[in-house]
């Protein structure tokens, strides 16, 4: 029933951090001893004297952050890394996706195996591997696609699910589009699922529902980690009187039905600071009347979003064409997770329609629906929808776009090329991605 | 390859920062002559160098990057210096090379300084990884702002003393001597360069990660530097307006630390290290705000670096640099190759030059060629500026 968390990078690691903070927080102040207990036994290792020790490894090729990530876990007293949960060396790979990946990865690959063996090792059953990294950097990137390699021969029958962060679309890293391509298309082979956040997106969930004024990347943490900790938390799937055992592995089955298609995003409704929340109180139709809307319009959060978008079903005699309605979002499958007050309540037919689906599948695979009555994080209702969709086709083909015109002038490539990736790789992966690309277009 | 200026250091407060084991000294200097300190003092002291190096390389548990100093117009800095640049690419290929070069301004009372200047840029092109230039009369330039600013304190706003980016705040030496002013703006430049490996941030910007994020193509690693604020306010609060303007400053001519307009040239690629109480939505908001207004080259539309350090400066509450790999640099170079012709054709000292064991005619030739070909580099990429590049037809998957 346990699940490993595998940190790699900066930010893999902040994010990872908070990721915790959250579950910590969330178990602690539960009323119900039975959600407590099985999150901390998911998530923790539980000491003699109740201290509890996440189980997770934090990789990255130089110190300051991983020191600083154990340093602010401690200072919390509620929680904290193992003493010898962590590898890191000196140097960081520089942004170089080639270097985490060609380099990096091989020379360090029997410490990190062993790390994660250890860590593995005490878990009574592992039912899932998490990691989590960087888009755009070089070890997160480069390292954490290695690593996902590994881990995938070394626990075949484990579900490893890749959480990544998509970088501002501004740039962070000028060669990031580079890293990107390079990791999507190598996770593809061997990842069970990429669930993905744009930092642009959070960027604008902090600016106009948190209403923070100077949003820091602590705050951009704090929400990607609510909507994670929304989706891992102790929650009953299927009608089940037992909190499901096999989260992550259910979580696979319910969303990743074809190979082709393994992106999946995230959308949680409500969210807003916690002055406000205080003062709100929600019903279950309007908040899944918002997260259906927002699935069919593509929007990221409650506001702005485009009512004007309709659901319309494609035809079995259009597969072929690509169908490109006005700002619609096709969906593959999609996971409705209910937690708080009244769930039992809530009407969810709105997305068992089949206009919101292919037509190739079954409308009952494509929709599952979990929940738990113990209300997440401080909100008293929460709804999320993890949905495998054509919501990133658009950042995606950017992402290849800009790439593409980059490598087309051969800029930056002699740096890939001196750690061992050649042009030919970076045509493998941008052939991997146009499939990818296409195959979301023409759903 | 003199002893007046090593010993005065060893004199000083920073007598303990070194051992004597890590100078290397002569006697009678190179007298501005790249082909005595390249060829006859690289000779004579190439074993010296390298056991010195390798010891102090030794002592690092992980050494990632030498940081190179020096002047182009002399005789020691510029030869011997280059020497020494080709030695630590031989001995230690893999650890990154960044050189901070002084570059003569066109009133510079070294006569021969075009020479040496063209001599050692060859070295830099060919042997450097990432090349941070600097002009003399830029760095006056900017101290004379300064001056003027803290003397004629503008409509009721009082500069905070020692917080400028000339004031040795922080720093342990006494007197003030002549270039020193000019000197702590180039130290303040290495210090928020290596601020991320230093300190603690939300975003680190390691130096490796500028060397791959800034240089698109080998031989194009010179990045303009720039050093915002100059000087704080007496004004505690600090708006958000001046936040903004520290970002616009910037990429102004004036904050430059050579003589370049990089707004009005090509951007290749841009790094942002902002050092203090700022986030990530400040860096974002101005990055909006100001990449209208900035040409960049077609394949790099969106080609920031961007890093976050929690501590600021001494005396600042926050500090940004800008490095830019930018075509600016062009007319830097064409420059100082026509000082350089303007002597060459006469063949005025030449022969300092020639009399040196090892400098031969072709040294000259090859290292205007190499300039002339970098030069020619710059001007291929600025001919595309303004003109709308079309997309690289994408790869075509067959359904």
């Amino acid at each position: 029933m346990s699940v490993v968390t595998v940190q790699v990078g900066q930010c893999g690691n902040q994010v990872g951090q908070e990721f915790f903070s959250v579950l910590c927080n969330d178990s602690s102040n539960a009323k119900d001893k039975l959600y407590k207990d099985c999150s901390h036994e998911r998530f923790f290792r539980e000491g003699p004297s109740q201290d509890l020790t996440a189980r997770a490894i934090l990789i990255d090729m130089e110190p300051k952050v991983i020191n600083q990530t154990i340093a602010k876990a401690a200072k919390s007293g509620k929680w904290r890394y193992g003493d010898k949960a962590h590898f890191c060396q000196k140097q960081g790979s520089g942004n170089n996706w080639a270097n985490g990946f060609s380099v990096h990865g091989p020379k360090y690959e029997e410490v990190v195996r062993d790390l994660v063996r250890k860590e593995v090792e005490q878990c009574d059953r592992l039912t899932g591997i998490v990691t989590m990294m960087s888009l755009a950097g070089g070890t997160g990137s480069g390292m954490g696609t290695y690593i996902t390699q590994c881990l995938r021969d070394a626990y075949p029958h484990t579900s490893i699910l890749n959480h990544v962060t998509w970088p501002y679309n501004t740039g962070e890293v000028i060669v990031q589009n580079y890293n990107s391509v390079l990791t999507l298309s190598h996770l593809y082979q061997f990842s069970d699922a990429i669930l993905v956040h744009e930092n642009d997106a959070v960027h604008k969930i902090c600016a106009q529902l948190m209403n923070i004024k100077h949003i820091s990347f602590n705050d951009i943490n704090k929400v990607i980690t609510h909507h994670l900790g929304s989706v891992l938390q102790p929650v009953y799937t299927a009608s089940s009187s037992h909190y499901s055992r096999n989260p992550i592995g259910e979580f696979m089955s319910s969303l990743v039905n074809h190979p082709e298609y393994k992106l999946l995003s995230i959308r949680n409704i409500p969210q807003m600071s916690s002055t406000s929340l205080a003062y709100s109180v929600f019903n279950w139709p309007g908040l899944l009347r918002h997260l259906r809307q927002m699935l069919i319009a593509n929007a990221g959060m409650e506001e702005g979003i485009d009512w004007a978008v309709r659901a319309q079903s494609a035809s079995k005699s259009d597969r072929g064409r690509p169908t490109r309605e006005l700002g619609f979002n096709r969906s593959l499958a999609n996971l409705l997770i209910l937690r708080g007050k009244d769930v039992s309540s809530a009407e969810t037919g709105g997305f068992k329609d089949p206009a919101l689906y292919v037509p190739w599948l079954p409308v009952e695979s494509a929709i599952s629906s979990w929940s738990s009555s113990v209300p997440f994080n401080g909100y008293e209702k929460s709804a999320t929808l993890v949905s495998n969709s054509q919501s990133l086709l658009r950042s995606l083909n950017s992402t290849v776009g800009k790439a593409w015109n980059m490598f087309a002038s051969r800029a930056y490539t002699h740096q890939y090329m001196k750690f061992g990736i050649s042009e030919e790789d970076f045509l493998d992966s941008f052939t991997v991605l146009e499939q990818v690309i296409s195959s979301y277009s023409q759903l | 390859m003199e002893e007046g200026v090593v010993n005065e250091i060893l004199q000083g407060p920073l007598r303990d920062v070194f051992d004597s084991t890590q100078l290397i000294t002569d006697v009678s200097g190179s007298g501005n002559n790249w082909a005595v300190g390249h060829w006859t003092y690289g000779s004579t002291y190439r074993d010296q160098i390298v056991e010195q190096v390798r010891r102090a390389a030794e002592h690092c548990d992980c050494l990632q990057c030498f940081f190179l100093i020096h002047s182009m117009g002399g005789g020691t800095g510029s030869g011997l210096g280059t020497y020494v640049l080709k030695l630590l690419e031989e001995e230690f290929p893999e650890v990154y090379r960044i050189v901070t070069s002084v570059y003569p301004s066109a009133e510079d009372d070294v006569i021969t300084s075009p020479y040496n200047s063209i001599l050692a840029m060859r070295a830099l092109t060919e042997h450097a990884d990432c090349v941070l230039p600097v002009e003399n009369q830029s760095l006056a330039d900017i101290v004379n702002k300064i001056r003027h600013m803290s003397h004629s304190g503008k409509g009721g706003s009082i500069i905070k003393k020692d917080s400028t980016v000339i004031s040795s705040q922080g720093g342990v030496s006494g007197v003030e001597k002549p270039f020193d002013a000019m000197n702590n703006i180039v130290a303040n430049l290495l210090l928020n360069i290596t601020s991320s490996a230093r300190f603690e941030g939300s975003l680190n910007m390691d130096l490796n990660e500028i060397a791959m994020n800034l240089v698109p193509f080998p031989r194009l690693h010179y990045l303009v530097p720039s050093l915002t604020p100059l000087y704080t306010l007496a004004d505690v609060n600090i708006p958000t307006r001046r936040l903004d303007q520290m970002f616009s400053d910037a990429f102004s001519k004036d904050h430059q630390l050579i003589r370049a307009d990089p707004k009005h040239s090509l951007y290749l690629a841009c790094a942002l290290m902002v050092r203090g109480n700022v986030q990530v939505s400040d860096l974002r908001r101005n990055i909006e705000r100001l990449r209208p207004t900035l040409p960049f080259v077609s394949w790099n539309q969106e080609g920031w670096k961007t890093g976050l350090c929690s501590v600021p400066p001494v005396g600042h509450t926050h500090a940004l640099l800008a490095l830019a790999n930018n075509t600016c640099v062009r007319p830097t170079f064409t420059e100082l190759r026509e000082r350089f012709t303007k002597l060459y054709r006469k063949k005025a000292h030449l022969h300092h030059y020639l009399q040196v064991e090892g400098m031969e005619q072709a040294c000259f030739t090859e290292a205007l060629t190499s300039l002339s070909s970098l030069i020619e580099e710059y001007s291929q990429l600025d001919a595309t500026k303004g003109v709308c590049m079309p997309e690289a037809p994408r790869l075509n998957i067959a359904t």
